[in-house]
């Protein structure tokens, strides 16, 4: 039992994080129909410069809200310099167009940090906590609740502030949108910096406990996405649960099953959900129109 | 004079004329080698111009059929005692049978979806060439049998040949060969029922075109040309590691097929040739291989959606015009 | 019995019903249209028989055998066919492959064949492109054979995907709005054509907004409204029906609809 208590504590700390990416996902997938395959170096960026930052003597809230920031620059940066030309390209454009974002900002970031493995201290030190004969971090506690408090911020901002339903209506219809005075360009680049900066918190908050470094973002983009499409794509409440349900999944896989074989878990997960139910845990059925 | 003969003979005279004149220009035989990787990757992409061009459907995945090409030359020989050549057509008979009972949930699937779905197909692959260590010797790879093409050649004229020379050859006959059945297929029945699908495929299926078995038959035989591109590079490096499964080999492979002009087997091999080389040429600046790749990929994608050839043909035939 | 039978066909979308309780029959040679304002579910009608859409109520019969729901491509082979509202053509080929991709069912071959180039894979090419070619002239498109689809006008394009359908050698012909977008000349071409077809034997469904061409050609006219059957009979029956004129034009518009449906 304290065996199974220990899977489901690491399970939802790192499906926490899946849920920040899957989130990272959907902002831009309803903004703009794109699926963003750089999310996972939103992530890697918030990590890695927040270390960077604290090295160069900032204290670490500081360093962590420079690095959010700068991540959030750089998803803006990506809208309106990779994104934005491209509007009107196929499907199959758009991938390698953010796959080669992906690849362009790992490159980026190997030159200018490098190539080792990195980490900051913990924010409330590294005593763990003992429940029941499992034991929990106390940087696992933050990013839990890290997590839900984005969550939460993210659903008030959506529902209760003009600016979140605009985002909203630009989302259903952009033609429409624009037509009732919504500057639709505007709303991409928030989009975009919303999504930047949600990825790169949850850098932030779990560089102590995974650690990080260059390369981090494939994997963490590719789970992102296995929970977005898990919890129905463009489903925020979907997204968060598709997350956990995936950090849970892997866990498990790897406490019962097969170490090597934890991130299979999730590609299974992906694969099956869309043979079974395309649109999802919470997704909507779509009919193609003719 | 060039433009009487039909395109699909053309672009065969126009490659096998550049495999031919191509060593002439070759400094070392260094380039040789490098030539040689060209094919290879040009038979793999020219599998996804198939898939992806005519019939308009992504693979993120394709690596992974590479991976199992690969490893069926590394482990056949040595675990049920085939010869190499013979083990490079069980490699491909497996990742055909693969992609065929894989396929058909998978092709049920669009967009993004699609992308995703084979994504996971090649991680699953690569994770469990990686995971095997026992046969596959994990991440550090394994060493494979020679095909012993010198050797034979040797053997039969009683000459003394280098290695790369004589698979720049082979390797160039095997892109002859692919490249001639992908022409082939082009304007036949079946090509032109995958070429329609990738512009509707409701409108395929109301001439009653069997859409889903057809985007199968294009999967299948991609699969096969991967799986025969992994496995001539198994052969050509005598060592293999996993990389050639990984998610960023496929994702190169649909960048080449791409990035020359997804619709024309002459783009794809365009854009293996630029892909290959390009790294070697920048081996100076390793430093910036990702980020130089990041940006082509990106800089191409935008403003010139067709792809190189596409593009390039439209510009000059613009200014013929002009 | 008759060629297509609908017997209570009905869908739902997300809890609104599209089309309800449907019920008519077409015979061969026939001419029936289906009118109705916008929305009114012809389109829905059409996704249904043709197979795009499962229906969730009722049966669709060709020839008396149950083909509800069958996939497109095997009512194709039973000789339902189809053209587009909203053009599905294949762009990025040439109007006379457009045409070539029609003929699929009496071209395949295995693939093999096809890969190796054998002499029967030319020759089958080659058949098919002549009848193409046939139905190319038939619609006055043979000068754009060669033209790439996306550079052909809107007009050239409907009649491209009639030629298409008709490649199919079809024993039922369902038109969706096969004028719309055409100026009066290539109206009247079309409705020759439409008229020709009909001849032959082929049944033909069409669903049109032209009520001045629906009026002349159709055997028969069925009105829709709601996705529901609002009036069925002969054209001249139709357009003095007082249900159908309302839902077209509101109540108080009555004469000046009676005058538009002529």
């Amino acid at each position: 039992m304290s065996e199974f208590l220990q899977f489901v504590f690491s399970g939802l700390t790192v499906g926490a994080v899946y849920a920040l990416v899957a989130l990272g996902f959907t902002i831009i997938y309803n903004a703009s129909s794109v699926v963003n395959f750089a999310q996972g170096e939103f992530v890697m960026l918030g990590g890695m410069a927040t270390v960077f930052i604290f090295d160069a003597g900032v204290p670490i809230w500081g360093a962590a809200a420079l690095a959010i920031l700068l991540t959030a620059t750089i998803g803006i940066l990506l809208n309106k310099l990779a994104i934005e030309p491209a509007r009107g390209a196929s499907v199959v454009n758009l991938i390698i167009i953010t796959i080669g974002a992906s690849i362009f900002l790992r490159g980026l970031a190997q030159i200018v940090f490098d190539k080792q493995i990195h980490r900051f201290p913990a924010f409330s030190g590294d005593t763990p906590f003992n429940i029941a004969g499992a034991t929990l971090l106390p940087q696992s506690i933050w990013v839990l609740f890290g997590a839900a408090a984005v969550f939460i911020g993210l659903y008030a901002f959506f529902t209760r502030t003009l600016m979140g339903k605009a985002v909203l209506a630009t989302a259903n219809n952009r033609l429409a949108a624009r037509l009732v005075g919504i500057n639709t360009n505007f709303i991409m680049a928030l989009s975009f910096a919303l999504s930047a900066a949600v990825g790169a918190t949850a850098g932030v908050l779990v560089t102590p406990i995974t650690l990080t470094s260059y390369d981090i973002g494939v994997m963490l983009a590719l789970k992102g996405f296995a929970a977005a499409m898990l919890g129905g794509m463009g489903n925020p409440f979907g997204a968060l649960v598709g997350g956990l349900l995936i950090g849970l999944i892997e866990a498990t896989t790897a406490g019962y099953l097969s170490s090597d074989y934890k991130d299979a878990a999730a590609f299974i997960v992906i694969l099956l959900t869309l043979f079974v139910m395309p649109q999802g845990l919470f997704g909507q059925k779509s009919m193609e129109r003719v | 004079m060039l433009t009487r003969i039909p395109p699909r003979v053309r672009a065969l005279l126009i490659l096998s004329i550049l495999i031919l004149i191509a060593p002439m220009l070759f400094p070392s035989s260094f380039y040789y080698r490098i030539g040689t990787l060209i094919f290879i990757n040009s038979i793999a992409v020219i599998g996804l111009v198939i898939l992806i061009g005519y019939a308009g459907q992504i693979s993120l995945g394709h690596a992974g059929f590479s991976g199992i090409g690969a490893y069926a030359c590394a482990l056949a020989p040595t675990h049920l005692g085939l010869p190499p050549f013979l083990s490079l057509i069980l490699g491909a008979v497996i990742s055909g049978l693969l992609a065929w009972f894989v396929g058909r949930p998978i092709l049920r699937l669009k967009g993004h979806y699609l992308a995703v779905a084979t994504l996971g197909l090649g991680m699953l692959i690569s994770m469990v060439l990686n995971n095997e260590a026992q046969f596959t010797g994990g991440p550090d790879g394994m060493m494979v049998a020679s095909l012993g093409l010198t050797k034979g050649l040797e053997g039969l004229f009683d000459v003394n040949l280098k290695t790369s020379v004589v698979w720049y050859w082979f390797a160039g006959v095997m892109v002859l060969l692919g490249a001639w059945i992908a022409l082939n297929l082009y304007n036949s029945p079946t090509g032109r029922v995958l070429r329609s699908v990738h512009d509707s495929e409701i409108a395929a299926k109301t001439v009653g075109a069997d859409v889903a078995r057809y985007k199968l038959v294009a999967f299948v035989i991609s699969a096969v040309y991967a799986s025969i591109a992994g496995s001539m590079l198994a052969l050509f490096n005598r060592f293999i590691t996993p990389d050639i499964a990984s998610f960023l080999h496929s994702v190169e492979l649909v960048t080449m097929t791409v990035l020359g002009g997804a619709g024309s087997v002459l783009g794809g091999i365009a854009g293996a040739t630029l892909l290959t080389a390009l790294p070697q040429a920048l081996t100076v600046f390793h430093e910036y291989e990702h980020v130089m790749l990041g940006l082509i990929m990106m800089l191409v994608m935008i403003f010139m959606r067709d792809g190189l050839l596409p593009t390039l043909r439209k510009t000059l035939t613009r200014r013929a015009i002009a | 019995m008759s060629l297509l039978g609908v017997r209570g066909l009905g869908i739902d979308f997300g809890g609104i019903t599209a089309v309800n309780a449907l019920d008519f029959d077409v015979q061969p040679g026939e001419i029936v249209s289906i009118i109705g304002p916008n929305g009114a579910g012809k389109t829905t009608l059409f996704n249904m028989i043709s197979g795009i859409y499962k229906p969730d109520r009722g049966t669709v019969t060709l020839d008396g055998d149950d083909v509800t729901s069958l996939e497109p491509h095997k009512l194709a082979e039973r000789g339902l066919s189809r053209t587009f509202q909203n053009l599905q053509s294949f762009e990025q080929m040439t109007a006379l492959e457009n045409v070539m991709v029609g003929c699929h069912m009496s071209e395949r071959s295995p693939v093999w064949v096809d890969l190796l180039r054998l002499p029967s894979s030319s020759r089958r090419n080659r058949e098919t492109q002549e009848r193409a070619m046939t139905l190319l002239k038939r619609v006055h498109l043979e000068k754009a054979a060669h033209m790439e689809a996306s550079s052909l006008s809107y007009g050239a394009l409907k009649r491209i995907d009639i030629a298409r359908a008709l490649a199919c050698n079809p024993r039922i012909l369902l038109l969706d709005e096969p004028a719309a977008g055409c100026n009066a000349v290539e109206t009247e071409e079309i409705d020759a054509l439409i008229a020709e077809i009909a001849q032959e034997g082929v049944a033909i469904l069409l669903v049109e907004h032209d009520m001045k061409l629906v009026m002349k050609i159709s055997n028969h006219v069925i009105a829709l409204n709601y996705g529901e059957k609002l009036a069925e009979g002969t054209p001249a029956e139709i357009s003095r029906d007082p249900k159908v004129v309302e839902a077209y034009l509101g109540s108080h518009g009555g004469k000046e609809a009676a005058d538009a449906l002529g």
